[in-house]
């Protein structure tokens, strides 16, 4: 062995650069770490960095990548392939519109347009305010006693224009 | 005394939880001991919130009960079963369920779903029970001779399924359950797994010890977080009784299970892209062969069913093959839970016996519409079933004889429209959804729904139209035979049958359409 000098160590997990806050980071990285054993790991740890960040920030990626041993395109694959998960900060409820046959068949079209009009944005727009973000869904499970919307993971059903105006009242008095 | 108010998604959407704290509040102002069970749905979802009393062993239904309902009901003596405007008597004698014959649901609405020994008293485990006194062929034999055929929707015969998974050679086979309920019209699935999740553990169990399979998942969608929490709560009851883990009550039986949870794509209800998203990848079809049953979840031979399959598998062990059998018509053997749903005046779960006409489901338990216009059209099986006229609503329910009239009774979901409905318009959403929800592998599926809004546009703009009609036939031929899955193969089903029997609101360009 050589006293000369020292070794350099070069780090084979370089850390992709990131824009995430602190807290932020260290969310996903626990995510990661607590679930990355399981077999067919990724959605749920999708699942738990939108449980605790409310989306999936972009520069999440690179790192669930990395510590998944994954190609960052293989994780924005998945993450851009299903309509639950966002990579845009939400407001602070979701409001989740049914779209479907059944909630059609009992006014969900207006409801919609009622929806869009009062909140004054599209599908996968938020509220100037920052309260409400209106998503698209394609059923509920409550067909019988549409329309029906889910507010958070609240449902809500036999939604008539008075009782949206109602639902929106609450979500904007609550934080 | 007991009172029992729903804990299911439905009636908590339309105030189930008020209901239950004003009951629990006034009861405690009145000084009167109750104990109050949050039991699951019994179906009759335009009386929910439905509150029941048991009264000297019956059960007397009230509803549809809101909070500000709850003093009147006190005044009026409901703990005693006593008369009120809201009563509805007996709930077992009420037609719309004393009509049906609830095999598969006979728990639901009726015990608490969070109690492993509620469960046991009225007949879970019994058929787990058999079932491990049994050889392994023995179970499957049992399951193919019942008749039961997959009730996810494609209607496989599940003993077949069983029987190629059992004859695989792995060191390691699986359990999946496809609780991927996405058809628009079909809440049955979720009523059953938030109501009797027991009986969809000892199910998946069976298939288990049927296959050799040590390890089961049930893909739930994200949409059903009511059905997460009470499917996790009995996994961890099971496992605390010994019903999952090792040596099952005693036996040699392994059996692990976990609730993986879907991210809003209804492409993953297709059994294949299922597989892939469980594996943690974009959800998209896989070719078959090989089958799942030989090389399904991680390339392992895998029993994949819906969950009405496996929670109907007890009651094969239970009560026998012949039992099962005798219920039903033709080769659909046993009972399918039907879900009235849209414009429907009483809408629900009608687990019946095959046979029934849609007619007598509609009219009969249904009430006709809500709207009290008369029902123009019904769409059965989802968003890739037909759309049926008044000329076929004597079909029956029957697997065959939906075939023959080139539709689908799929999950059960019924979707009634009264004669406001606007058909091109339903035809244009079928094409616009299976634009949204394409996995993107195959071209028809992919491209085709883009292409089929475009032209059922132009069409019902009036440019052209009977070369678009003629460009709209070829384009659902390419996508009938030309597709990988049943996504892009039977998005024709709604195109054409709106197109078929409802030719009129395709040629008034001058009426007012909403947008998809």
């Amino acid at each position: 062995m050589s006293s000369q000098s020292p070794r350099r160590v070069i780090p084979i997990k370089l850390e992709p650069p990131s824009s995430l806050r602190p807290d932020e980071r260290s969310a996903v990285l626990e995510a990661c770490a607590r679930l990355k054993e399981l077999p067919g790991a990724l959605l749920p740890i999708l699942h738990a960095v939108q449980e605790s960040l409310s989306f999936v920030p972009k520069d999440a990626i690179p790192l669930i990548a990395r510590e998944l041993n994954l190609s960052v395109a293989e994780v924005h694959g998945v993450v851009s392939f299903y309509h639950y998960f966002r990579q845009t900060r939400p407001g602070r409820h979701v409001l989740h519109l049914c779209r479907a046959e059944a909630c059609q068949a009992v006014g969900a079209q207006a409801l919609e347009a009622h929806a869009k009009a009062t909140l004054k944005i599209d599908f996968h727009g938020t509220t100037a305010d920052g309260a409400i973000s209106l998503e698209p869904v394609y059923c509920l499970g409550n067909c019988a006693l549409g329309p029906s919307v889910m507010v958070d993971e609240q449902l809500q059903g036999r939604v008539t224009a008075q009782r949206f105006d109602a639902l929106v009242t609450q979500m904007r008095g609550r934080s | 005394m007991k009172i029992f108010v729903p804990c299911d998604a439905a009636a908590l959407g339309v105030g189930a939880e008020e209901t239950a704290e004003a009951i629990a509040a006034e009861a405690k102002r009145r000084g009167i001991d109750i104990t109050l069970i949050r039991n699951g749905s019994r179906g009759l979802l335009w009386l929910e919130p439905l509150v029941e009393v048991d009264v000297a062993g019956t059960r007397v239904a009230y509803g549809p009960v809101q909070a500000q309902d709850v003093p009147g009901l006190f005044d009026a003596g409901f703990t005693s079963g006593k008369q009120h405007p809201l009563s509805h008597g007996a709930t077992e004698e009420i037609p719309y369920f004393k009509r049906q014959a609830r095999l598969t649901f006979a728990r639901v609405g009726l015990t608490d779903p969070r109690s492993l020994s509620d469960y046991g008293e009225h007949g879970g485990y019994r058929g787990l029970k058999a079932a491990l006194a049994m050889s392994p062929a023995d179970i499957v034999a049992s399951v193919t001779a019942s008749g039961l055929r997959g009730r996810g929707g494609a209607a496989f015969p599940a003993g077949i399924k069983w029987k190629t998974v059992l004859g695989a050679q792995a060191a390691q086979k699986y359990v999946v359950c496809n609780a991927d309920e996405g058809d628009s019209g079909t809440f049955s699935d979720r009523m059953l797994m938030e109501g009797d999740p027991f009986v969809l553990i000892e199910g998946m169990t069976i298939a288990g010890l049927a296959t050799g399979a040590t390890r089961g998942y049930i893909y739930l969608r994200w949409e059903y977080p009511q059905a997460k929490a009470a499917l996790e709560a009995a996994i961890g009851a099971a496992y605390a009784a010994n019903y999952l883990g090792e040596n099952i009550l005693g036996s040699a039986l392994r059996f692990d299970l976990e609730v993986r949870m879907g991210a809003g794509a209804y492409i993953c209800g297709e059994e294949t892209s299922l597989l892939e998203s469980l594996e943690g990848k974009r959800g998209q079809v896989r070719f078959k062969p090989p089958l799942p049953a030989l090389e399904g979840l991680f390339g392992k031979p895998t029993v994949i069913n819906n969950v009405i399959t496996y929670a109907s598998v007890h009651i094969i062990l239970d009560r026998g093959a012949e039992y099962y059998q005798h219920f039903g018509m033709g080769r659909s053997r046993g009972t399918l839970p039907m879900q009235l749903a849209g414009n429907i005046k009483y809408g629900g779960l009608v687990e019946i016996a095959f046979g029934m006409t849609l007619r007598e489901l509609m009219y009969d338990f249904g009430g006709g519409t809500l709207s009290g216009r008369p029902i123009r059209a019904v769409q059965v099986g989802g968003p890739l079933g037909a759309y049926l006229p008044e000329s076929q609503f004597d079909t029956p329910l029957d697997y065959e004889a939906f075939a023959a009239v080139k539709g689908m009774l799929g999950h059960g979901g019924i979707v009634v429209f009264d004669d406001s409905v606007d058909m091109a318009a339903q035809a244009r959403y079928a094409m616009e959804f299976c634009a949204i929800e394409s996995c993107g592998k195959c071209t028809p599926c992919r491209i085709g729904s883009t292409r089929g809004v475009e032209v059922i546009d132009r069409l019902v703009a009036g440019e052209n139209a009977a070369k678009q009609e003629t460009v709209l036939r070829d384009l659902c031929e390419t996508l009938t035979y030309g597709s990988l899955c049943a996504l892009g193969g039977l998005t024709p089903y709604p195109v054409l049958s709106a197109l078929n029997h409802f030719a009129e609101d395709f040629v008034k360009p001058m009426r007012a359409r909403a947008p998809g």
